[in-house]
């Protein structure tokens, strides 16, 4: 499995458990038009991402973060700086 | 052409149906007569004011009006010009003089609001690479603060120590840190642990800004707020207040024992680029700090009217903000926005004014009435307020 694909992997099971609609989660999936995520949401999910990572998010890098895909990047570029 | 305001049509969509429905407008309120720090004239009728932050009750206090008054005739209407410029009088030398005092600390720098002063500090001093590490509950004068600045913004959990600390270390090494707590968090009405808080903080060499705003006055020892009852005032590298709530008119304020602090006179555009505040209004203020030295009574009073408030509405069955009475701010949890507009509306009619807090100002998407106590409110007048809080929440069936 490379890198990515485990990152990937991680990410889709943190999502699963704020997915209380139900959506099929892919990696264009948007948090908040798509997943409907409020303020709060987002907030529990990202500190939950950044243990399992132990990276830091910025509110400065949420910003550019709008779907499952681009965060999957933002983990990838975090981790290795 | 787009028009630029159609960003707002949900909104005002929601409240154009909410005021169909024939219920006053909240946001729209006019008081006609200010009796007293307790009571005013709205829609012609008397109203007990349980919603104004006026904690101290020194809007009508003789020698602050006197204070007022005398600088109105000696000064004039206004400064018209900046701090650094020609906007700094005896009045504003006093007025940080007197902060100096109520707080035992070496620098006091006066804005024009409170909300200025967080915007100020907070987006001068934190800059490009640093990090500012705030509480997700923080008021919108921070987070204003932080957007106007350039630094890394970092949220934690609201109160949660270990959330914070987890951050902290997480922030590349040699990076500025600020910290930014609020001791008395307004919306739940709920104190923050700055005791743990400050300790982590200061652990991790990070610099620690806390926010009085809703503790001046009658928390502490000396009435300085929060972090002195938990006796960390002195790891605390800036503290921000205002004059709009306890102190009874309108300013805003950092206090400080940084060497370094008066340097941010000149480079603070939050200071720098607004009018001083007129001669009349920072009189009055340095005449209430002074005078909320020696306020022990009356601190303790307000701390009564507190625990009676909050035991009486728990007593009614209402859900409150807090367990147990943490300041004056008791926030009541409504279920919904149309629940708690109409029991806004209902209390207002008994002759009752609280604060009805929405979406986005409060956490978790609550809806809250909050009532904030004064401690020029009678005892009496807090049975009145219960009184009208049974009836209101019945006819709304909010209670039982």
């Amino acid at each position: 499995m490379t890198d990515r694909n485990d990152t990937a992997t991680r990410v889709m099971a943190l999502i699963e458990p704020f997915n209380k609609k139900g959506v099929e989660v892919t990696e264009a999936t948007r948090f908040a038009q798509d997943l409907e995520w409020d303020s709060l949401t987002v907030l529990d999910f990202v500190a939950n991402i950044e243990d399992e990572f132990d990276i830091l998010i910025t509110m400065n890098q949420q910003a550019e973060i709008e779907n499952v895909g681009q965060l999957i990047d933002a983990v990838g570029t975090l981790k290795a700086g | 052409m787009v028009d630029l305001l159609d960003k707002f049509q949900p909104l005002i969509d929601q409240r154009e149906a909410l005021l169909s429905t024939g219920l006053t407008d909240p946001f729209n309120l006019v008081m006609e007569e200010v009796l007293s720090p307790t009571v005013a004239v709205c829609n012609g009728k008397r109203t007990i004011l349980l919603g104004t932050y006026n904690y101290m009750g020194m809007t009508f206090d003789p020698d602050v009006i006197a204070a007022g008054k005398q600088a109105l005739d000696d000064y004039g209407s206004g400064t018209t010009g900046s701090r650094v410029l020609n906007g700094t009088y005896a009045g504003h030398k006093a007025c940080e003089e007197a902060l100096k005092d109520f707080y035992a600390m070496d620098h006091a720098m006066v804005f024009s609001t409170g909300y200025q002063a967080n915007l100020g500090i907070i987006s001068t001093i934190a800059g490009k690479d640093d990090y500012i590490v705030l509480d997700i509950d923080s008021h919108a004068s921070i987070y204003d603060g932080c957007a106007l600045g350039n630094a890394n913004i970092v949220p934690f959990r609201h109160n949660d120590v270990e959330a914070l600390e987890k951050r902290l270390k997480r922030i590349p090494e040699g990076a500025g840190v600020l910290v930014v707590l609020e001791g008395v968090y307004s919306m739940l009405g709920d104190i923050a642990p700055l005791k743990e808080m400050v300790a982590v903080s200061k652990a991790a060499g990070a610099m620690v800004l806390v926010d009085e705003a809703h503790s001046m006055g009658f928390i502490g020892e000396n009435g300085r707020g929060v972090a002195e009852a938990q006796g960390v005032t002195d790891d605390v590298d800036f503290i921000i207040g205002t004059f709009s709530k306890s102190v009874g008119t309108v300013g805003g304020f950092c206090v400080s024992n940084h060497p370094k602090f008066e340097i941010l006179r000149l480079v603070c555009r939050p200071y720098v680029f607004t009018a001083s505040l007129p001669p009349s209004v920072v009189a009055t203020a340095a005449t209430s700090i002074r005078k909320l030295m020696h306020g022990a009574d009356k601190r303790a009073h307000l701390w009564e009217n507190s625990r009676k408030l909050h035991a009486g509405l728990k007593a009614l069955g209402f859900t409150l903000g807090t367990d147990t009475p943490q300041s004056a701010i008791i926030a009541v949890i409504m279920p919904d926005l149309e629940k708690g507009a109409a029991m806004w509306e209902a209390l207002l009619h008994e002759g009752l004014y609280v604060n009805l807090a929405r979406p986005p100002a409060t956490p978790s998407n609550m809806t809250l009435l909050r009532c904030s106590l004064c401690a020029e409110h009678s005892s009496d007048q807090v049975d009145q307020i219960l009184g009208m809080f049974a009836t209101a929440g019945r006819a709304t069936n909010c209670i039982n």
